[in-house]
């Protein structure tokens, strides 16, 4: 029989608000420790919370962007547990009465076919802070800057069926956030996190086996390895007729395993119940229609107009379209360079390996769209070469210069088109290589086009690369083909 | 001075008879002599008051002074000070000093009013006879054997043995009405929403109202000024215009309807309570009221559906003290786990540690449907109630209490029993509308007897116009028990 794994996963995405959820304190990252905490976020006594309504319309935005039902009435309670890092004793979430509902976001699978994830809900809720064990020794520091910040937590429908969809799904809901602006996406400072919650089961049975739930993962390879890794531990203990534990699991990225956290048994009980110290939060159909005409395109809707538009290919369409920044750089690259195709390659290719080899933003490129744009025409118009082409990047890069042109001219790559000039080297080269003209001209016709390229490349470097190639290759044929008679 | 109003005093003050300085030195040493006996104060804010008093006399001196400059007042322990210990009545937070004003005490800052000290209370405000606070019960003035009531208990004896002209109190299911009720004084629960909650140390949040505790209706009226108003960092208080609630104190009583819950009436209140309550009535009618009977028909409901409601909502709002960031921490804990089991189990008395554990017991899955979804849906039965009676009448009235002020010790071992002292008061904060207790007579043995009022959301005005024509036509109010 053939184990299949059902997959479901919770995503916690902080909403990019410039305030606490609850509170008026800044949600920046990396402040000293309890510097971004006011009496709300610390529960001093007599404090009450205030919903800061920025993190309402983001929340609502996400609805919309994947299609969901909105809760037009939505409630904050109150989950109570015990935890140092937790100062109210509870955390402020919604549980009966989310702000989104029921939605689905499509999946490509790497067979190229599309598939439909379910989105059980999304709701608001408040960050805990966070407690270092390791900096004192036989103690834990608690530092209360992230709490009380907003986040959306996600929740997926069990709909995946091995690590490589999870990880599709999780970059498809880190694309649409991302594209909405409404979270920063950086997984790293823990913005975009992960809760997995897996099982597994014969092929063909209606049953779910016990899952289990590792938490917070916070990089799409980790949350790869991570499941690969719960499936196989779950197959191996049940071949070997042990039985799967409903349990809280934790993955260590240093080990690449999962290690038992807490089993249901000692869960908590979270005495879920409406926060009495907030209102109902009640929106109407002009604040949501109103939201709905704000929202930018979406990564489905662009990755088809850019397949219509530019004549991408359905891969390079997904790629680029998967974030905001990516695909405009990517279409004010191919409107002035006027190629789309050569735009999408150099976007995919020398950008993107620069922008990777150094940790770099696509924002914070050296190379600007305009930039980049400016370097392809001039590869189309002929005035340079695309090997030249690669040379201007990396000056660019450098910040040598503020446009492909300047550096064309201060460097003088400017390509020879000029045939006098190109003659002059191609007569040069065949002057110079007589052994080689030799061999040309006693080899039979159909052989003669592969050694053109020895002549090619020495008329190249006499012209240090800038001689067009077309009309180097087409002269050289010529003359060599008239000295073969 | 002792036995002068709110609104003497102002008048003393504006015309030069005494200064502030000498009004508050005159109060402090009388608390220095007298509080011992009463236990109405938890902390005497002696240095503060004088500097306080200090800058009311000089606005004053510089024509800027306000209708509230220079006025003396007592604050309930449960409203946060700055700088100052604010113990909410608790082992707990007997070493906490709020870095923060709640906004009530910044609105009596802002009118130039001087704070006497913070006032003796029932732990966490759980409690009817303030027997359950860290620093020992108040004292009933009238009868010093018998309690003041609670959980504002500190609050009722301080403004009735004359420790202080006006004070402020909280109620979440009687709170202000009950002691004001037991201590011969005028208590008023506004409209929830009415005044912040922010700084005032939550209870249960859903019932919690801030008011004033006063000798005259008047001079609840004068307090009221102070402290209503929408504060937007408490997000269930209402964004309404306030009225100035002297204006219409004077009006005629005339066609007022009053109602009589027959709930109200029952054989099980104290015979002399019940005939100190239908004098008032006659009064009532004497001033032009008519008066007929009602029904509250969910009334016995209220006490059981408000012991899940609350004791579930302070089990999360107490949650917060867990020896971590401040407040009591036990010393030496192994673990966490010991941490809070020690620093809870130390830090809260035996009432409180109850309440806590109905209420943990009361949300726990599978019990939430049977008990808390049961007890909101009695809820909004009760309200409707209210709400269906205010459309016939313009004020309810009945008694505040069943009994008059029981003996300190007296109900301690049997909680339920301490819990009914509550009938009369606690289904009104279920509903969320304005009560009042005026004093209307006394009972055996000279214990003071309350009336209570209740009007329609935001009917302040109206409850203390119908008081103060109350307190023109009689003399209950002015009884003192430093004189009796």
């Amino acid at each position: 029989m053939e184990w299949e794994a059902v997959i479901g996963l919770e995503i916690h995405a902080q909403l990019a608000t410039k305030s606490k959820i609850f509170s008026g304190a800044s949600t920046a990252f990396g402040a000293e420790p309890n510097t971004q905490a006011c009496a709300v976020d610390l529960a001093l006594p007599g404090t009450l919370p205030v919903f800061n309504t920025e993190a309402l319309r983001m929340a609502v935005m996400f609805g919309l962007a994947i299609d969901a039902e909105i809760g037009y009435t939505s409630v904050f309670d109150r989950k109570n547990y015990f935890y140092p890092d937790l100062p109210k004793g509870y955390q402020t979430s919604q549980l009966f009465h989310p702000i989104v509902g029921i939605g689905h976001v499509d999946i490509e699978l790497e067979d190229g076919t599309t598939k439909r994830v379910g989105v059980t809900r999304a709701h608001l809720e408040e960050d805990a802070g966070k407690s270092l064990h390791e900096e004192f020794p036989s103690m834990t520091g608690i530092d209360l800057n992230r709490a009380g910040t907003p986040l959306l937590e996600i929740v997926s429908e069990p709909d995946m069926r091995s690590a490589e969809e999870a990880v599709a799904y999780v970059k498809k809901i880190h694309s649409i956030v991302t594209n909405l602006g409404i979270c920063d996406g950086n997984m790293a400072e823990g913005s975009f996190r992960c809760d997995c919650n897996v099982s597994v089961r014969y092929k063909g049975e209606e049953e779910f086996g016990n899952r289990t739930e590792t938490k917070n993962i916070n990089s799409f390879r980790f949350i790869e390895k991570a499941i690969k890794g719960e499936i196989e531990r779950q197959i191996d203990l049940l071949e070997d007729g042990g039985t799967i534990t409903q349990e809280t699991r934790l993955y260590d990225a240093n080990k690449d395993e999962t290690r038992s956290m807490r089993s249901k048994e000692e869960a908590n009980d979270y005495r879920y119940f409406p926060c009495p110290d907030l209102l109902p939060i009640v929106i109407d159909d002009e604040y949501v229609s109103k939201l709905r005409d704000t929202l930018p395109e979406l990564p489905d809707a662009r990755k088809a107009r850019f397949i219509e538009q530019f004549k991408l290919s359905d891969y390079d369409a997904m790629v680029l379209s998967a974030y905001r920044d990516l695909g405009s750089y990517f279409e004010t690259v191919a409107d002035k360079a006027g190629d789309a195709k050569l735009a999408a390659n150099w976007v995919m290719g020398e950008l993107s390996r620069h922008l990777n080899q150094n940790d770099t933003e696509i924002a914070n490129s050296p190379v600007t769209a305009e930039m980049l744009g400016g370097l392809l025409q001039r590869i189309s118009d002929n005035t340079i070469t695309g090997k030249i082409a690669k040379q201007v990047f990396e000056a660019l890069w450098a910040g040598e210069g503020s446009s492909a042109d300047e550096v064309i001219e201060a460097k003088g790559l400017k390509q020879v088109t000029d045939t006098g000039a190109i003659e002059a080297m191609v007569d040069e080269v065949i002057a110079a290589n007589q052994p080689q003209v030799d061999q040309y001209v006693n080899a039979e016709p159909e052989k003669r086009g592969k050694m053109i390229g020895f002549f090619m490349g020495k008329v190249m470097q006499a012209s240090q690369g800038k001689a067009n190639p077309g009309q180097v290759q087409g002269m050289l044929k010529q003359k060599l083909d008239a000295l073969a008679g | 001075m002792f036995e002068k109003t709110l609104a003497e005093l102002a008048q003393g003050l504006s015309s030069g008879e005494f200064s502030s300085v000498e009004l508050t030195q005159a109060y402090l040493d009388r608390i220095k002599a007298e509080d011992g006996q009463l236990n109405s104060y938890i902390s005497v804010t002696e240095e503060q008051a004088l500097a306080q008093a200090e800058a009311a006399d000089q606005a004053r001196a510089a024509g800027e002074a306000g209708a509230f400059t220079g006025l003396p007042v007592a604050h309930k322990d449960i409203f946060c000070t700055q700088g100052v210990r604010t113990s909410c009545g608790s082992k707990m937070l007997d070493n906490f000093v709020s870095p923060y004003d709640a906004t009530v005490i910044e609105k009596f800052n802002a009118a130039g009013a001087v704070m006497l000290g913070k006032t003796n209370m029932d732990e966490f405000a759980m409690g009817s006879s303030n027997e359950s606070s860290f620093y020992g019960p108040s004292r009933n003035p009238w009868d010093k054997d018998r309690v003041p009531g609670g959980s504002s208990g500190g609050s009722a004896a301080a403004v009735a043995g004359r420790l202080a002209p006006a004070a402020t109190g909280t109620d979440t299911g009687g709170s202000i009405r009950q002691p004001a009720a037991l201590c011969g004084i005028t208590g008023l629960k506004p409209t929830y929403g009415r005044v912040s909650r922010y700084g005032m140390i939550a209870f249960a949040s859903s019932l919690d109202q801030g008011g004033p505790m006063t000798r005259t209706a008047e001079d609840a009226a004068m307090m009221m000024n102070v402290m209503a108003g929408f504060d937007q960092r408490d997000s269930t208080s209402l964004d309404r215009e306030v009225p100035d609630y002297t204006l219409k104190l004077n009006e005629s009583l005339a066609g007022l309807k009053i109602g009589l819950p027959k709930e109200f009436f029952s054989d099980d209140i104290d015979q002399e309570i019940a005939a100190q309550v239908q004098c008032a009535i006659k009064e009532f009618e004497a001033l032009g009221a008519t008066v007929k009977e009602i029904s509250l028909p969910n009334t016995h409901l209220a006490i059981p559906a408000y012991y899940i409601i609350a004791p579930a909502e302070a089990s999360s709002n107490l949650s917060r003290f867990d020896g971590v960031r401040y407040g009591y921490r036990c010393e030496n804990p192994v673990d966490l786990e010991d941490l809070y089991k020690r620093s809870r189990g130390e830090g809260f008395g035996a009432e409180v540690q109850r309440r806590i554990m109905v209420g943990t017991y009361a949300l726990s899955e599978g019990f939430y449907d049977a008990y808390y979804k049961k007890a909101l849906q009695i809820r909004r039965l009760i309200q409707q109630d209210y709400v269906n009676a205010l459309q016939e009448v313009d004020i309810i009235m009945g008694p505040t209490t069943p009994h008059p002020a029981f003996k300190l010790g007296e109900k301690t071992s049997d909680p339920v029993a301490m819990y009914m002292e509550d009938i009369f008061t606690i289904s009104l904060n279920l509903a969320g509308m304005p009560g009042m207790s005026v004093p209307c007579g006394f009972a055996q043995g000279g214990l003071p007897v309350g009336l209570q009022m209740i009007g329609n959301y935001f009917a302040e005005e109206r409850l203390l116009n119908a008081a103060h024509q109350f307190q023109q036509a009689t003399d209950w109010h002015k009884q003192s028990p430093v004189n009796a």
